[in-house]
């Protein structure tokens, strides 16, 4: 079976009103295999959202191959491979919880039954099944999130791609999200790239760490964390020595150069 | 709601009462600046009593045999002057759809249109009725009542294609890149969300386009001549005010309630579509 996401020698540099054209990203080369968690981390300006943005063919690379299951992002999109959430939940305030989770199913034209029956299956799947017929200004920036989330999994992507999803959001509420995100991806066996600011989020979630560096955007280091599979993982694995020597290692390689790196946070 | 009509009629109320105490105790010569006129003048003539208005209505129009009363007079005339300003709304709300849905998808033509359209609205009704007149006399099934409504369509239009254009470009960026990652089109983008996303623009658009129909239909009235409408009631009745003082005013009031009932229906259409205005109650 092909990768998940291959990138190879991929460079994106953004043309600027005047002065020279700024680099976003210089050279990144990336694959992720099917079923893996990767994260990418670094800090502000690093290029990792506009890494995951090439991936999702909401941008194009200025040179370099992105290829998402043997296929070009343009044809893997077109073919609806990946499903994905934003760092805001961008969720229709015109639609209930369920039809929101049922727009891509609606404009994909899946007989109503199927999507019925879809609909009611993700909702029990993030815990919101009593909440289908709210609006989402009835509810909490939490379960907004976790709506954008059944609506990320609803044509069952063999690749989730995600921005931040849980930057918005407190820490308690957070915590529990990685909690169920890591149960979800390893139940349905995709592959996700996970774009995040935080060091013990990208631990906890992933099975690969990609530390970013900035100006130009470029990997500095891929950190394997090697904390068992998705499914083992629980809250008691923060509490896990294993699990801050992976924090530390992390921290390391985004420190590598002894500069401190602004705008990671460390908790 | 039952608050909101209570301040409406309080607001009328107090209207009136303005009126009356203005009348009281205004000079009868009104107020001026040198030779400039602030005030009106409050004499019976200028300022009828309210109440002599509401008398006059249930007057006949005039001492010939068989006239009707005046409020059956002026509300006939308020109908035809509705339905022409109806048909000129709904002209104008299909032209200025099409007209923002064009500039919306092709960048090219919004910059290219929307001056023209503004600077449509500097045109003055007065100038443009001949020319509408004319054109409309050389179509076979051509009616006068047509040319009302092409000029109440005219200035309807304007606010409608700028309101629905903001309307359509309110979509936030991430909801279009989700949709743009579901490979939508622009039909199901249009329909999914840059239309639902519009309403709240919409509605402001419509009620501005109807009491803009409204003013366009009572003066293309007046400026073709054309009979039955309340447009010329306006012009008439204000012929008889020498001894008639209360007469124009009963045709003044019947303009207002049209636009009155132009806003009210769009309010209707407002509640029907007040799902889509759900983040306007988000916290």
């Amino acid at each position: 079976m092909s990768d998940a996401v291959a990138i190879a020698g991929v460079t994106r540099t953004f043309a600027t009103g005047r002065g020279p054209a700024v680099t976003a990203l210089q050279d990144v080369s990336l694959t992720v295999a099917p079923g893996e968690f990767v994260s990418l981390i670094g800090p502000s300006g690093c290029g990792k959202s506009t890494l995951l943005r090439l991936i999702a063919d909401l941008d194009q690379p200025t040179s370099g191959i992105v290829s998402v299951f043997g296929k070009s992002a343009r044809q893997a999109r077109l073919d609806q491979d990946y499903g994905i959430a934003f760092q805001q939940a961008g969720l229709l305030p015109w639609r209930t919880v369920a039809a929101n989770v049922e727009l891509p199913l609606d404009l994909h034209r899946v007989p109503a039954a199927e999507r019925r029956a879809r609909v009611a299956e993700l909702l029990d799947f993030v815990g919101l099944a009593d909440f289908a017929g709210s609006y989402p200004d009835q509810l909490s920036g939490g379960m907004q999130q976790r709506v954008a989330i059944a609506r990320a999994f609803a044509e069952k992507p063999s690749l989730l791609l995600m921005d931040e999803p849980f930057g918005a959001l407190d820490e308690m509420t957070r915590e529990r999200m990685q909690t169920e995100l890591v149960r979800l991806s390893a139940e349905t066996g995709a592959a996700v790239v996970f774009v995040t600011h935080s060091i013990p989020e990208a631990v906890f979630l992933s099975d690969r760490v990609v530390v970013m560096s900035p100006r130009p955007g470029r990997i500095r280091e891929i950190v394997p964390i090697g904390l068992g599979p998705g499914r083992e993982r629980g809250e008691a694995l923060r509490e896990n020595p294993a699990f801050y020597a992976a924090v530390t290692a992390v921290r390391e390689a985004l420190h590598g150069d002894g500069a401190v790196p602004v705008g990671v946070e460390n908790r | 709601m039952t608050r909101r009509v209570l301040l409406a009629f309080a607001g009328v109320l107090l209207l009136g009462a303005v009126w009356e105490l203005y009348k009281d105790l205004g000079p009868a010569t009104g107020v001026k600046v040198g030779e400039l006129a602030i005030l009106p003048r409050t004499t019976d003539l200028a300022m009828p009593h309210l109440w002599t208005i509401l008398d006059r209505l249930g007057q006949p129009v005039s001492s010939l045999p068989g006239s009707l009363p005046l409020v059956v007079a002026v509300l006939q005339a308020c109908l035809v002057t509705l339905g022409i300003a109806g048909a000129g709304w709904g002209l104008g709300v299909v032209f200025g759809f099409l007209l923002a849905l064009l500039m919306q998808a092709v960048s090219l033509a919004e910059r290219a249109v929307l001056p023209f359209v503004i600077l449509s609205q500097t045109v003055p009704v007065i100038a443009l009725a001949p020319l509408v007149v004319g054109w409309g006399a050389q179509l076979p099934a051509w009616q006068e009542w047509m040319s009302v409504s092409l000029i109440a369509a005219y200035l309807a239009f304007c606010p409608i294609a700028v309101g629905v254009l903001r309307g359509l470009k309110s979509a936030e960026a991430t909801q279009l890149e989700l949709l743009h990652s579901y490979a939508a089109g622009w039909w199901s983008t249009l329909t999914r969300l840059r239309l639902p996303a519009s309403v709240a623009y919409l509605l402001p658009a419509l009620r501005l386009g109807a009491s803009s129909a409204v003013v366009g239909a009572v003066v293309g009235e007046v400026s073709t001549g054309t009979e039955g409408g309340i447009g010329r009631a306006i012009v008439e009745y204000a012929q008889a005010s020498g001894g008639d003082p209360a007469k124009p005013w009963a045709a003044i009031l019947g303009a207002v309630a049209i636009g009155l009932v132009a806003v009210g229906v769009v309010a209707l259409l407002g509640i029907a579509l007040r799902r889509f205005r759900r983040w306007e109650v988000a916290a």
